[in-house]
């Protein structure tokens, strides 16, 4: 078993400077780890902190201590403490992530916002359409859409398109926070397919999943958080 | 040295004179830079080639023999007074013959006939700047002329051929002298232009109103500037001299009548008039 | 592999206000860094420091020259400094007119930069300009047209092609958006993300607009009063802000 993902002692706490200082302690000491070929699903009550410990993942998030490990070109990456273009390196690369909202790009379209992470690792264009068309398709976005820029589109299909740019790459690992969160039964059935299709790759998904169905179909083990 | 006028000989007086020799020397000594100098007000309004007469002052002696042409003429207002001023006031001889001249003082044209070692082509220049359309600063320019950094001044031939289909500049065409400094040969003809290179005489150039002097000592290399696919070329004629005959002179279009009448004739008067009157002599 | 620009302790007084203190960052090849700050924060002071066109009170500005390697810009001779400008580097102005020839053509704009390395033949220039212009999507029909015909976004784009036809490593931009009205900002916005993947160019992009920032920036510098008060990378600076300042910037706009 490979070890893609291990957070040994992490913690984090806000401070908001613009209200007066005040801090928000969100986790302390949290460790785990994620193998190759597991979905670990982050588990606990609204505010516990999931959100903030994937995008720590992600490196969005800076941690106040403790180390997050990122499997990365066969080495261990510490993502608190490696630099900007490190870390973007390890996302073109070597970890995907589904945020819970889709950030739009003005005037790109939605087939070029899926195949967006494929450029970046320098997949031919021809090459990387057809694998963001395979996508889109599959999660029922019609076609007549994929030329228009995401900012118009629904909530369930914005989401989608998100769904679809997260797995366009096939990163060894994907962390996905409520990635079904506003879908109906048939898609929520189509991303299961998708986890549990990678998870069947070997590769390492770590995800926030509040549907019981969706968590009970993917999730291998809970990683629990008190808040 | 005094004239019968009261004047100085040649009318700068000798301190002035020397100045203008020292920028002059510096100019040969740095072809195609341009040397800053003290002008001085001259008894000719700035137009009227004050730059060319100051040079021509510094340089003159006793024993020259002085030719002034105005576009190729030796007898428009402009030509005639600056010899006549030279007469007056140096007391010289003046020639319109251009192998007879040693200084020949220039407004527009170089003569026709090829000048030879020992002449000196003094021009007349308004503007001697040629980065100057590009760059209004002064200090800017000085930088682009001590980094020879010239590739820019393609951008007006581009504009040229861009716009008219070929490089549209016919006058004052600008000119890399010695491969190092970009220079403005004065408001000739690009047709003149070829005459520059490697000429057997020195040429001097005088700007009076922006006080510069710069020099292409003899045999030195004069460059036209152009592009590989449209390379330069002087203006041709259909035509040859209505009075001589030539084929190879510039010439000019002058209205005959007032009826629209018009011919092609020689603006080099000198040269038109010597071969008309070979050709009688002949006859 | 070395940085492609190396700044250190790099300082810009003006009498005795601050213009920029102690900024010093690597910049690598394909790069692209954002500077932020509230208005007199130090942002174009600190680029043109960058761009050597305002010599610093004190630090050093490293460029990796083809030839040598990490060279201090400031110390090199004027005219490699000059080379550098017009090749390596481009310097994409907040107005347009001030990074433009306004009275030669479009086409001739294009070209300069190729004509002041040396090329001389009119047909490949211009087949160049053309191919530039179709780049930064201005209809090749205007080659020949004078800037003041154009609108500011186009003004904007043909300014951008006229830095990368030398197809530079690094590109200094200030404010490239501003002043254009929204539609044509994202439409140059666009276009700018679309070129630096493209070209993996490396670039420091001034703005006030952390929209810009978080769009055209890998990472970004937070400035305030002349001094670096934060630095990471782009969605990490803007989505976890850790300096007061850079909070208030962020709680400052709607959704960055
Ligand atoms: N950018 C932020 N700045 C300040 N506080 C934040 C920020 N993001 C989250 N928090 C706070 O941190 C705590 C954890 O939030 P987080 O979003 O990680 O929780 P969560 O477990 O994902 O909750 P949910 O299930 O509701 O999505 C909450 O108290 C939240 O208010
Ligand atoms: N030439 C100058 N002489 C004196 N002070 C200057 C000069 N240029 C800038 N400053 C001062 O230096 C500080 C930084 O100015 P700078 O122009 O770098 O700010 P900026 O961040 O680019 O602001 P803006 O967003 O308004 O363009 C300001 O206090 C400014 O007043
Ligand atoms: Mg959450
Ligand atoms: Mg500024
Ligand atoms: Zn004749």
């Amino acid at each position: 078993m490979t070890a893609m993902i291990e957070v040994d002692d992490l913690s984090k706490t806000y401070v908001l400077h613009t209200q007066g200082g005040v801090e928000i302690p969100v986790f302390a000491d949290a460790s785990l780890t994620v193998e190759a070929g597991e979905c670990l699903t982050l588990h606990g009550p609204s505010g516990a902190g999931k959100s903030t410990l994937l995008r720590c993942l992600y490196g969005n998030c800076k941690p106040n201590g403790g180390a997050i490990r990122i499997h990365h070109d066969g080495a261990m990456v510490d993502i608190a403490r490696a630099d900007p273009r490190q870390v973007i390196e390890v996302r073109k690369r070597s970890m995907g992530y589904v945020s819970q909202f889709l950030r739009a790009i003005p005037r790109v379209p939605a087939l070029d916002v899926v195949a967006e992470p494929l450029r970046a690792i320098g997949v031919p264009l021809d090459q990387a359409r057809q694998r963001a068309a395979e996508l889109l398709s599959r999660l029922r976005i019609p076609e007549r859409l994929w030329s228009l820029a995401p900012a118009t589109f629904s909530g369930g299909e914005q989401q989608r398109v998100n769904i679809a740019r997260g797995f366009a790459a096939r990163h060894p690992i994907l962390l996905l926070d409520e990635p079904t969160a506003s879908l109906d039964a048939e898609n929520r059935a189509q991303v299961i397919d998708l986890i549990v299709e990678a998870k069947s790759e070997k590769r390492a998904l770590v995800g926030v999943f509040h549907d019981d169905e969706v968590r009970e179909a993917v999730s291998t083990r809970l990683h629990t958080m008190r808040g | 040295m005094n004239t019968s006028q009261g004047y100085n000989f040649a009318y700068l007086d000798e301190q002035t004179k020397r100045m203008i020799r020292r920028a002059i020397l510096k100019a040969v000594a740095i072809p195609g830079y341009q040397v800053p100098f003290g002008s001085r007000e001259m008894p000719l309004p700035y137009g009227w080639g004050t730059g060319g007469i100051q040079v021509t002052a510094g340089i003159i002696g006793p024993d020259d023999i002085l030719k002034v042409i105005d576009q190729g003429a030796d007898d428009t207002t402009n030509a005639v007074s600056i010899r006549r001023f030279f007469a007056r006031t140096a007391g010289i001889r003046t020639t319109s013959r251009t192998e007879e001249a040693t200084i020949i003082q220039t407004r527009h044209r170089i003569p026709e006939t090829p000048l030879s070692a020992g002449q000196t082509i003094v021009y007349q220049v308004p503007t001697p700047e040629p980065l100057r359309w590009l760059e209004p600063r002064e200090t800017e320019t000085r930088k682009m002329h001590a980094l020879a950094d010239y590739g820019i001044m393609h951008v007006k031939l581009y504009e040229d051929i861009a716009r008219f289909g070929r490089i549209s500049t016919t006058y004052d065409y600008p000119v890399l002298v010695d491969d190092r400094y970009l220079m403005r040969p004065s408001p000739i003809p690009k047709f003149d232009n070829p005459k520059m290179h490697r000429n057997p005489a020195l040429q001097l150039f005088g700007a009076g109103r922006e006080k510069r002097i710069y020099a292409v000592p003899p045999w030195t290399s004069v460059r036209s500037l152009d592009f590989e696919d449209h390379p330069f070329e002087v203006q041709k004629w259909s035509q040859a001299c209505a009075l001589c005959g030539s084929t190879e002179s510039f010439l000019d279009e002058v209205v005959t009548d007032d009826k629209g009448g018009r011919m092609f004739v020689c603006s080099d008067t000198d040269y038109c008039q010597r071969r008309r009157d070979a050709k009688e002599a002949a006859e | 592999m070395s940085p492609l620009l190396q700044v250190s302790g790099l300082t810009r007084l003006y009498g005795d206000r601050v213009g920029c203190k102690d900024v010093g960052f690597e910049l690598w090849p394909g790069e692209v860094m954002g500077i932020v700050g509230e208005s007199g924060s130090g942002k174009t002071t600190l680029l043109n420091c960058l761009s050597a066109r305002l010599e610093p009170t004190s630090g050093t500005v490293a460029y990796d020259t083809r030839e040598e390697g990490l060279t201090d810009i400031y110390a090199m001779g004027e005219p490699r400094r000059r080379m550098l400008m017009r090749t390596d580097w481009g310097i994409v102005h907040q107005n347009p007119r001030d990074g433009l020839r306004m009275g030669v053509s479009a086409g001739a704009n294009v070209g300069e930069r190729l004509m002041a390395v040396g090329a001389r033949h009119y047909g490949r220039i211009r087949a160049q300009a053309a191919e530039w212009l179709e780049q930064v999507e201005i209809d090749t029909g205007r080659i020949d047209d004078l800037p003041l015909t154009f609108s500011g976004g186009m003004l904007q784009r043909l300014q951008i092609a006229r830095n990368l036809v030398t197809h530079p490593r690094l590109v200094f931009m200030d404010e490239p958006t501003g002043g254009l009205d929204v539609s044509v900002q994202a439409r140059l916005l666009d276009l700018l993300r679309r070129l630096v993947t493209d070209l993996g160019l490396a670039a420091i992009v001034v703005t006030h607009d952390l929209a810009v920032a978080r769009l055209l920036a890998h990472r970004l510098m937070v400035m305030q009063g002349g001094e670096v008060v934060e630095t990471g990378l782009t969605d990490q600076v803007l989505d976890d802000p850790h300096h007061p300042y850079t909070q208030l910037l962020v709680s400052s706009v709607l959704q960055p």
